[in-house]
């Protein structure tokens, strides 16, 4: 977030604002003498109406009166990186929040490229929040550091708290969620998704009320700790509003059956390890009539030991689902195929590539409002072949014209497959291919993979993310500064032969947010060539590069209210003209200066 | 290639070799050494013409990692960690591992193994040289196993017989079905045909 620019205009816009406020306002009352005082009323009441944050960042750069409305109307604040701005500067400026998203670390810390310690903390954000936001209703966390304590003060302090989402986020465990479940008596939201939380062996889902909740949402199927299953029942079984429930893999089938005759209100369900306890002894459970019940289901997702023999039981739903995610399922493509078959109003299908290019051919043909696909590798190693391939993508182009985004993993691709996808789905925003071999060139004509990824920064006009590897030369990069105009998040992993490459994005992408780059030869001169731009973006990453501490150093000292930070992991490093290079460079816009909480091995230029 | 030349001439790369990681951490990616050869042969056929002999190390440094160590990529591929570790093998698979049967030519009864136990074809093949009390000898892709009496076979998928060693260790976990210990003059046809 930019400082506001003032400009004082008052006079011409309270005139305007005076005329538009004929249908709004009808008694006398709020006539006022002073122009800023009519102002101030008719903004903060057309701009409640205002959500996007974009447009309110635009409205309050337009004067001192517009600044002032704007803070106090905006609702939702969004703070995409949490060292951006200190809490007391949020909370001073926005004092009528009610909801707040808030983002830490960037996204290569989810692949252990960050030390563990780095930061992310939130809990100097609750302690301001506590006494700024008494009356906070919604918290959005992800990839923040939090801890048992910040959820307790959380729940014990915000009395009308409803919605809580953490998403990637570490350091506490069941002890948190139990006095979260307790004390948060008006919760309707619940959802832990892909967080890491230590297993307390706390019974936490006893602690919801057992007379019942509102909850509407109960997502934990990433918490990888038993659970006790009768309260889990109870709570299904008394709260009505529930239409979101994903469970975690210690949930059996038998188990999941009883929760769904109790719910066949559910929209989203998350369906557990969906393979049978040890010892099913009672008579096997109708669960096609119970999936049959759930006539508004349209998300279906876990699956994670899954037993393919039972995965008949969802085709009731098939032909209403909307979001399907497979990947955690080892299934074949002739196990996919009975379900695939009947989900005609699939937009979102998530899967693993056990089901091969068959199972994608599959899909292709079925899947025609396809909007968002990622399959994940089984086996994460780089082996010579995989299970699917550019037969695979080029089947995807061709039947799910509509694509929007694409998270693909492989072993082998081609040219001729990604230029197929940049022609035929024209309204990709997002692209991310990742051939898990590294610099693997295209495996028919041997050639590196620059044309393939120049066609989808060329054709693909609403592309804002991309993401690429195999083989590539300074050239592709070349295509993506060229075209690439809309792009705001980029990475890059092993690809490139010089400075050239990282000079022609930091020089072409204008709208660049996000830069993400891992073991390429980008220097300290590709470097400097993005100091025009550094302070518009969100963050740069580079790790295992050739920047230098000197290089870092000139950054930080030319580029006003940006962030540095030098880790340096590997101290064996000594000799040569090695030990001059930076193993990880993060860079950060900021209003504040360097944060104060950063561990030893980081170091601030 | 200009990178298979640098290998052969022996230039130590590994010394100043460039590795991400912090001390006393695990992750380890697998990586087969013939499998990276195979990418090797793959190297692109386009002529690139590096601008500068520093760029080539940088390139044949990263080749030179893998096959030299078993590179363990750190944080590759991009997949989240709680997905990596959070993944339950199809439950067949989980619970009874990878048994083959082990059939020796001339004893009462057969034995079953489990390969998954196993490093590599050194550690499987002492094994068996323990459970059988024989000796199996070097093996060389040329000779077969020479120097001894036995040879190790198995069959694949396919059902084809076939020497063991031959295909790199991964892929004969993946398609060996069962285990065969040839012996006399059987044997020793195999190992000379080859």
């Amino acid at each position: 977030m930019s400082e506001a620019q003032m400009s004082e205009d008052d006079a011409d816009l309270a005139a305007a604002a005076a005329a538009a406020v004929v249908n709004i306002r009808t008694t006398t009352d709020y006539l006022s003498p002073y122009p800023d005082q009519v102002l101030e009323n008719v903004l903060e009441n057309v701009l409640i109406f205002l959500t996007s944050r974009r447009d309110r960042n635009a409205v309050s750069l337009v004067c001192k009166s517009w600044y002032r409305a704007e803070a106090l109307t905006r609702s939702e604040l969004y703070i995409g990186n949490c060292y951006s701005v200190s809490p007391r500067r949020a909370t001073d400026r926005f004092k009528r929040v009610r909801s707040v998203v808030l983002k830490g670390k960037p996204r290569f810390a989810d692949f252990s490229l960050m030390p563990p310690d780095w930061g992310a903390h939130f809990e100097p954000w609750v302690m301001e929040m506590i006494n700024a936001y008494c009356g906070l209703e919604k918290l959005y966390l992800k990839r923040m550091s939090v801890t048992d304590d910040d959820l307790s003060v959380m729940a014990h302090s915000f009395v009308n708290f409803k919605e809580l989402v953490l998403v990637c986020c570490e350091g506490f465990g069941t002890t948190g969620l139990a006095v979260v479940a307790s004390k948060c008596k008006q919760l309707q939201v619940f959802d832990l998704i892909e967080a890491e939380v230590s297993d307390d062996e706390v019974d936490w889902l006893s602690c919801f009320p057992e007379s019942g909740t509102c909850l509407e949402s109960l997502i934990f199927d990433c918490v990888e700790c038993p659970i006790n299953f009768e309260a889990l029942e109870n709570i299904v079984a008394k709260s009505p509003a529930l239409k979101k429930l994903r469970v975690n893999r210690y949930v059996t089938l038998d188990q999941l059956h009883r929760l769904m005759v109790r719910a066949p209100q559910l929209t989203h369900l998350g369906t557990g390890s969906f393979s049978p306890s040890e010892n099913p002894a009672e008579p096997e459970p109708d669960l096609v009539s119970a999936f049959a019940a759930c006539r508004s289901l349209v998300c279906l997702s876990g699956f994670r030991e899954t037993v393919p023999d039972y995965l008949p039981a969802v085709y009731p739903v098939c032909a209403n689902i909307t979001s399907l995610n497979f990947s955690y399922a080892n299934i074949t493509a002739a196990e996919l195929k009975p379900v695939i078959r009947n989900c005609h109003k699939l937009q979102i299908f998530w899967v693993l590539d056990s089901i091969c290019d068959e199972g994608l051919q599959a899909v292709a043909a079925t899947c025609k409002d396809l909007r968002e696909l990622r399959v994940f590798p089984l086996d994460a190693s780089e082996v010579n072949d995989g299970p699917v391939s550019d037969v695979g993508l080029q089947a995807i182009s061709e039947g799910c014209k509509k694509l929007q985004s694409i998270l693909y993993f492989c072993q082998q691709m081609t040219n001729a497959a990604v230029i197929s996808m940049s022609t035929n789905c024209p309204d990709l925003e997002v692209f991310r291919l990742c051939i898990i071999g590294r610099y693997r060139p295209d495996r028919s004509t041997g050639e590196p993979m620059d044309e393939g990824f120049g066609a989808i920064v060329k054709n693909c006009k609403k592309l804002t993310r991309l993401a690429v590897s195999g083989l590539l030369t300074d050239r592709a990069f070349s295509y993506i500064g060229q075209y690439g105009k809309l792009v705001r998040t980029l990475s890059f992993a092993f690809a490139g032969d010089s400075d050239m490459g990282l000079k022609y994005v930091l020089e072409g992408c204008s709208k660049l947010e996000k830069l993400e780059i891992r073991d390429c030869p980008f220097g300290d001169e590709a470097l400097r060539s993005g100091l025009h731009h550094y302070h518009n973006m969100r963050f740069l990453w580079m790790s295992t590069c050739r920047v230098t501490s000197q290089g870092c150093r000139e950054i930080a000292q030319q580029v006003p209210r940006v962030i540095v930070e030098v880790f340096r992991w590997n101290q064996s490093i000594q000799e040569g003209e090695n030990s001059d290079l930076v193993d990880t460079l993060y860079l950060y816009r900021s209003l504040e200066g360097p944060r104060a909480d950063a561990p030893k091995f980081v170091n601030i230029l | 290639m200009e990178s298979i030349r640098i290998e052969e001439t022996g230039l130590n790369l590994e010394a100043t070799e460039l590795r991400l990681g912090l001390p006393g951490r695990d992750k380890i990616e697998k990586e087969t050494i013939s499998s990276f050869n195979k990418n090797k042969r793959a190297a692109p056929k386009s002529a690139e013409d590096d601008e500068s002999k520093a760029n080539d190390d940088i390139k044949h440094h990263h080749h030179e990692a893998a096959p030299a160590a078993k590179a363990q990529v750190i944080g590759w591929p991009p997949i989240r960690s709680y997905r990596k570790n959070n993944f339950a093998p199809k439950k067949a698979e989980a619970e009874y591992g990878n048994y083959v049967k082990v059939s020796m030519d001339g004893a009462p009864y057969l034995r079953k193994i489990d390969l998954k136990v196993y490093n590599g074809y050194t550690d499987l093949l002492k094994a068996l040289e323990n459970m059988f009390k024989l000796s199996i000898g070097e093996y060389s892709e040329r000779e077969g196993y020479k120097g001894s009496e036995h040879a190790p076979t198995y069959e694949d998928k396919d059902g084809d017989l076939m020497l063991v060693g031959d295909v790199p260790w991964d892929m004969f976990m993946s398609t060996c079905k069962r285990l065969r210990i040839m012996k006399g003059s059987e044997a020793r046809g195999l190992g000379c045909a080859v």
